[in-house]
């Protein structure tokens, strides 16, 4: 809108100047107009250029990776001879593919109720105002914002089997009897991954599903109590309903999320026992970073870009609507 | 009747603390872990009671360098970040060009890429033009953190700005740069600062980039000196969780002296 008040702004200007002339006003309003449309994408090249080389190569990169032998000699001979299917075969084969299938789903889905619901309560709790509530809502905020190897390492001190404080306040409590092997046994370990991020995800969720949450008008509630709608009755018919929209909007961008997570694992079980906390980022990292073999490590992380992709779509259909609602 | 209500409303905040506390435990037992020195695991308790600088001083030993390379990498994605997006946020919502549309739905998707996809290949890539074990190469990865978050929250932030006032500008003679440098940014202040923040939070806290676009202890972030420590068995938590709350340290300032900020970026970033 701005850009045509401007430019016709500058054709009348243009033809001021041509003196009747119509061919030469053509010429220097043309001329004005694409001079002005370059001035435009200047500001938007840098990013043009970024968004290109450091999101658009590297999909494309990992895209045909996927079908190279890509490997440590690679990068001294630059030769990376096309290999077909070979790397998806290899993957798909392995024994350990289904273990990861099986630890991303279970692994973002235990993560994902764990701080829904978590979130979802506090955010509830925190709905009344009361003193302090203010200030207390934003500490929460806390381990979101540390880095995520912080909260990492801290946890893995607090989750340690032999002097980990967890295990001492259970077995203080006669919770249990024996100190649990968070985790160094195969057995609890992808429990224990998934209280972390289910930790860490908390303060993100509570947030979000809280601004949802002010967004409902008083006035529903005033009208629902009339009708004797109050505590459980008015959660289920009025906030449940009009706080759809933000829920679908913070599963779905936790599952995204929930996805990548590398850290985590990484620093609390480097992806073992026996494998029981390998998700497909940590296999696919595994692969490129320690085997060094950047074929396979792409064709991993091929199957997690169509998940996410999947995810995606969802995401901004569901995104649009809750704008649209 | 003032009274009244804040005494009725006391076990709201009570209860309130209790959550509180138990969410920040954690953190808490990293501070406290953090006093109780060099010694062995199995000597922790839950109060620092005869608090000692011991952790403290043997993490710093090993881990001030790393500290220096995380502050420069951070600021050094903050000037590359805002650089790229705060234009480019300023074209989004003044200019109607073809193919914005595609851009701006390329910056939603991008920001949902796993972080190992990228890795993978720009471990490639930076090998091949010799940004492995750079800060400069740790930046640009960094910025992709940071970048399409800037240009989404700046964007909204610049379309609420009233077009007449960099219209004024442009009718006094100003070409689309000096409307933009002298107009746009110093009322788009606070946006700038808020994506500024989290843009040095996103790098202060690179996980990944650091573990895979560095193969040598030259340039080695805080995250994985931390890393390190987590990788090995550890003997003594003390300097490891020294190490930690020196690197929590930048989210623990802009929680408590920038707060509007962070809170305009927590929602900001995700919906719409």
């Amino acid at each position: 809108m701005t850009t045509t008040a401007t430019l016709e702004g500058r054709d009348v200007a243009a033809r001021g100047d041509g003196r009747g002339g119509d061919h030469h006003g053509d010429r220097a309003r043309r001329r004005a107009r694409a001079r002005e449309k370059a001035a435009q994408w200047l500001f938007l090249a840098p990013a043009i250029v970024y968004v290109l080389v450091f999101f658009g190569y590297p999909v494309v990169k990992n895209l045909t990776m996927g079908f190279q032998e890509y490997t440590t000699r690679t990068f001294y001979t630059g030769e990376a001879p096309w290999v077909g299917f070979a790397n998806y075969a290899e993957v798909f084969r392995s024994s350990i593919f289904g273990t990861t299938v099986v630890n991303t789903v279970l692994f973002t889905v235990g993560s994902i109720v764990g701080q829904f619901v978590l979130g979802l309560l506090l955010a509830l709790y925190f709905k009344r105002r009361f003193p302090l509530s203010n200030m207390m809502r934003s500490l929460l905020l806390l381990p979101w914002l540390l880095p995520v190897i912080a909260g990492t390492s801290v946890w893995k001190w607090m989750l340690d089997q032999d002097s980990g404080v967890l295990n001492q306040v259970l077995r203080g409590l006669h919770l249990v009897s024996d100190p649990v092997p968070w985790l160094t046994s195969p057995d609890v370990a992808l429990l224990g991954v998934v209280i972390v991020n289910v930790w860490l995800g908390i303060p993100f969720n509570s947030a979000l599903l809280y601004s949802g949450l002010q967004d409902i008008p008083d006035e529903l509630y005033e009208a629902g109590a009339l009708d004797g709608a109050t505590g459980w009755k008015a959660f289920w018919h009025i906030t449940w309903p009009n706080l759809r929209g933000v829920v679908n909007v913070v599963l779905v961008l936790g599952v995204i999320y929930t996805l990548k997570v590398l850290d985590i694992i990484l620093g609390l079980t480097g992806g073992g026992p026996a494998n029981a906390t390998q998700t497909l980022a940590t296999d696919s990292y595994r692969r490129s970073f320690t085997e060094f073999s950047f074929g396979t490590g792409a064709a991993v992380s091929n199957v997690l870009i169509v998940v996410s992709l999947v995810f995606a779509v969802v995401y901004l259909r569901v995104n649009r609507r809750a704008v649209d609602e | 009747m003032q009274r009244t209500s804040t005494l009725r409303q006391l076990p709201y905040t009570l209860l309130g603390l209790v959550f509180l506390a138990l969410m920040l435990f954690p953190v808490y037992w990293m501070v406290n872990t953090s006093f109780q020195g060099g010694g062995t695991a199995a000597s922790s308790s839950f109060f620092p009671t005869d608090p000692t600088f011991d952790g403290y001083r043997r993490a710093l030993s090993q881990q001030t360098g790393n500290l220096l390379t995380s502050l420069v990498v951070a600021i050094g994605t903050v000037v590359v970040s805002l650089a790229i997006a705060t234009p480019a946020a300023y074209a989004l919502s003044r200019f109607r060009l073809r193919g914005m549309g595609v851009f701006s739905f390329g910056l939603l998707i991008a920001q949902m890429i796993p972080g190992i996809v990228i890795a993978n290949s720009l471990y490639s890539l930076f090998n091949d033009v010799g940004l492995l074990n750079s800060v400069p190469g740790l930046v640009l990865a960094d910025a992709t953190h940071a970048v399409p978050f800037a240009i989404l929250i700046m964007t909204a932030f610049m379309r609420s700005i009233p077009p007449s006032l960099a219209e004024a500008a442009r009718v006094d003679g100003a070409g689309h740069f000096r409307a933009f440098w002298s107009i746009i940014v110093p009322v788009s202040r606070n946006a700038i600062v808020t994506a500024g923040l989290f843009s040095f939070l996103f790098a202060w806290s690179d996980f990944i980039f650091a573990l895979t676009l560095t193969t040598s202890d030259t340039v080695k972030p805080i995250t994985l000196g931390i890393y390190d420590y987590l990788e090995g068995n550890v003997q003594s938590w003390g300097p490891v969780m020294a190490t930690t709350v020196m690197s929590s340290v930048p989210a623990i300032i802009l929680l408590v002296f920038a707060q509007r900020f962070i809170a305009a970026g927590a929602l900001g970033g995700a919906v719409k």
